[in-house]
């Protein structure tokens, strides 16, 4: 802006016109090389995603057969699979958004329907928007004093209740902002009709908001599915088949953790299969959900 | 909403059952709403009690000392905590120019069929488990720092006076810098992302108005969409940081996992959340060591409690508008 307003320095007809192109020179190069580094910028970013994904499928895709899905983690050397990992995943991931998303719902219900101004809306919208991006690893010590020591074990069941954290404020995040795009006539119609307010909210306020809650139980299962951190002192992992809750439980994160840095061949190629497998589980999820939301708007 | 409340003491007339129905409907909301406030001050508390008799034997001087000695028995934040914080705002040096260009370029460059498939890709970029970007860090960027980069960066900076001792050292391919540079991609989606839905709220008007008087795209930027939004674009930033502060899977990978501090950015060392992740399972319930490690995760805690809750309020006034 300054730039253009600038007025020439030297009056004079002849120089104005002159020092009036040379500046334009200028400015429109400057604008080409910003222009240029955004491109450039973008092109990085993408290039990072692509080495990623394409990291994954050289040395994932290679590894896939059917005994991954068929046989559990076995010492190396023994062509062991991932089968207990990914049940073990699948389970925690599964009980943590059981667990998780009913109390999200009500927090962002809450939020959106019933705290308007007052002071414990705000607090809680704001502890939540913090407890969103809190570290993961965090919740999993705190998982750790609170429930596996008084308890006296690793346990999956310790591991459903980190992740189950995790998932609380994605849910409420989306929820009340879901609820919020219902429009006050659709409610008020409901109202005119005799419903109670916790039936317009049930009946007519969720069903509305249906796909935006879904997408942000999607999301958060996309987001703990991948969690490493926070399991690492709950569930721990187990190398033997078990889906008992009261023990110590596989998972793919933590099995590729656990294989990634080991010094046998067979074991960091599992790792690279269950790298592949987690993050095709996590892109198809986001993206069905990206989709699913869009459908709607 | 205001209009739904007004209505509210008529439906009451109506009936006592529907009135029982939505007191215990409220009542059950706003007790879940109390329960995240809860969880919150649960963590503190509990991270604070289980790092309490690292705090009692050492004193004050556990934010002083560099000790981490299991031996001994002595411990210290320091390295952990100089180690988090040099690792995260290197990461923000790296990653905000980067966030900014996308953000630019998602917003006033690309051509209207690009802006949606690219800004997807770069939002997948966030939904990429951590423990993905620790294993092809440690496959894929660390063998190319060790091999490429580092010996680059020693050869060209490493004798250059005052700058040069953060370039020197053998080229391992792994250390802060690494650490760094994948927390940067890590983090690139949050900010790239917030700081283009930020844009996105730059009033049309006062764009065109720029345009017309004859600014070219940069200069709108710079001048209109930036002082618009700056202190979203802050906002923005500090989310990144937060973020960068606790990640611990791809740290974990790449860092050296070395308990010292070096004065050269290729040197190995450790962050809050890599050394529990490492330590944890080497510390036995009760001991002094897990206390320490639980005073620690208190530590990192009450940081980026501070950091997202300044980043908080910065960005809700804009974005919820």
């Amino acid at each position: 802006m300054s730039a253009t307003i600038t007025a020439p320095r030297h009056p004079g007809p002849a120089k104005d016109l002159r020092v009036a192109r040379r500046l334009g020179q200028r400015r429109h190069r400057t604008n080409f090389v910003v222009e240029a580094l955004c491109v450039v910028a973008t092109l990085v970013g993408l290039f990072f995603l692509a080495s990623i994904l394409l990291t994954l499928l050289w040395l994932g895709f290679g590894g896939l057969s059917l005994s991954v899905f068929t046989r559990i983690t076995l010492p190396p050397g023994s062509h062991g699979g991932l089968l207990n990992a990914i049940v073990g995943s699948l389970i925690q991931t599964a009980l943590g958004t059981l667990i998780g998303t009913p109390i999200g719902l009500l927090v962002g219900t809450y939020l959106a329907e019933y705290s308007r101004g007052s002071a414990l809306g705000d607090a809680v919208r704001f502890v939540s928007d913090v407890l969103l991006s809190a570290p993961s690893i965090l919740i999993g010590l705190f998982i750790y004093v609170l429930v596996v020591r008084p308890s006296g074990g690793f346990s999956g069941i310790a591991g459903c209740i980190a992740l189950a954290v995790i998932v609380i404020p994605i849910v409420v995040r989306t929820t009340e902002d879901m609820l919020r795009l219902i429009p006050v006539s659709l409610r008020e119609a409901a109202m005119a009709l005799g419903a109670p307010r916790w039936k317009m909210i049930l009946f007519v306020c969720y069903r509305a908001a249906r796909d935006g809650i879904v997408t942000g139980i999607l999301l958060a299962v996309a987001r703990i599915a991948g969690e490493t951190a926070p399991l690492l002192f709950t569930s721990l992992g187990n190398l033997n088949w078990s889906v008992s809750l009261g023990k110590p439980m596989a998972s793919l994160p933590v099995t590729i953790y656990q294989y990634a840095g080991s010094a046998f061949a067979d074991w960091v190629q599992l790792a690279w299969v269950a790298a592949l497998l987690i993050t095709v589980g996590v892109l198809a999820i986001n993206i069905a959900a990206r989709t699913l939301l869009r459908g709607r708007h | 909403m205001s209009d739904v409340a007004a209505t509210r003491p008529g439906i009451r007339a109506k009936g006592r059952s529907s009135s029982v129905g939505d007191t215990i409907f409220a009542a059950l909301t706003r007790t879940a709403g109390v329960f995240v406030l809860v969880l919150l001050g649960a963590i503190i508390v509990v991270l604070f009690i289980g790092g309490w008799p690292a705090f009692r034997a050492f004193g004050p001087a556990f934010l002083t000392s560099t000790a981490w000695n299991p031996v001994t028995h002595r411990f210290g934040a320091v390295v952990a905590v100089y180690g988090t914080i040099v690792t995260s705002v290197l990461a923000l040096i790296l990653a905000v120019p980067l966030s900014f260009g996308i953000a630019f370029y998602l917003t006033e460059l690309a051509p209207g069929w690009v802006r949606r498939p690219v800004g997807t890709a770069i939002e997948l970029l966030a939904a990429i488990p951590s423990i993905i970007y620790g294993m092809w860090g440690f496959f894929v960027i660390v063998p190319f720092m060790a091999q490429y980069i580092q010996p680059w960066l020693i050869d060209t900076l490493g004798d250059v006076p005052v700058i040069g001792a953060l370039f020197q050292g053998p080229p391992f391919g792994t250390g802060i810098f690494t650490a760094a540079l994948i927390l940067a991609i890590m983090i690139i989606p949050f900010i790239a992302a917030t700081m283009r839905d930020v844009f996105l709220t730059v009033p049309a008007v006062y764009k065109e108005s720029a345009y017309g008087v004859g600014c070219t795209t940069w200069e709108v930027m710079r001048s209109i969409v930036v002082p618009y939004t700056r202190v979203s674009v802050v906002g923005g930033i500090m989310l990144g940081l937060g973020r960068a502060l606790g990640e611990t899977m791809a740290v974990t990978f790449v860092i050296g996992n070395t308990n010292r501090i070096t004065t050269s950015l290729f040197g190995p060392g450790n962050t809050i959340a890599s050394l529990v992740a490492l330590e944890f399972p080497e510390s036995e319930n009760g001991s002094l060591k897990l206390a320490s490690l639980l005073a620690l995760g208190f530590l990192l805690f009450v940081i980026s409690f501070i950091v997202l809750a300044i980043s908080r309020l910065m960005l809700r006034p804009r974005l919820s508008a």
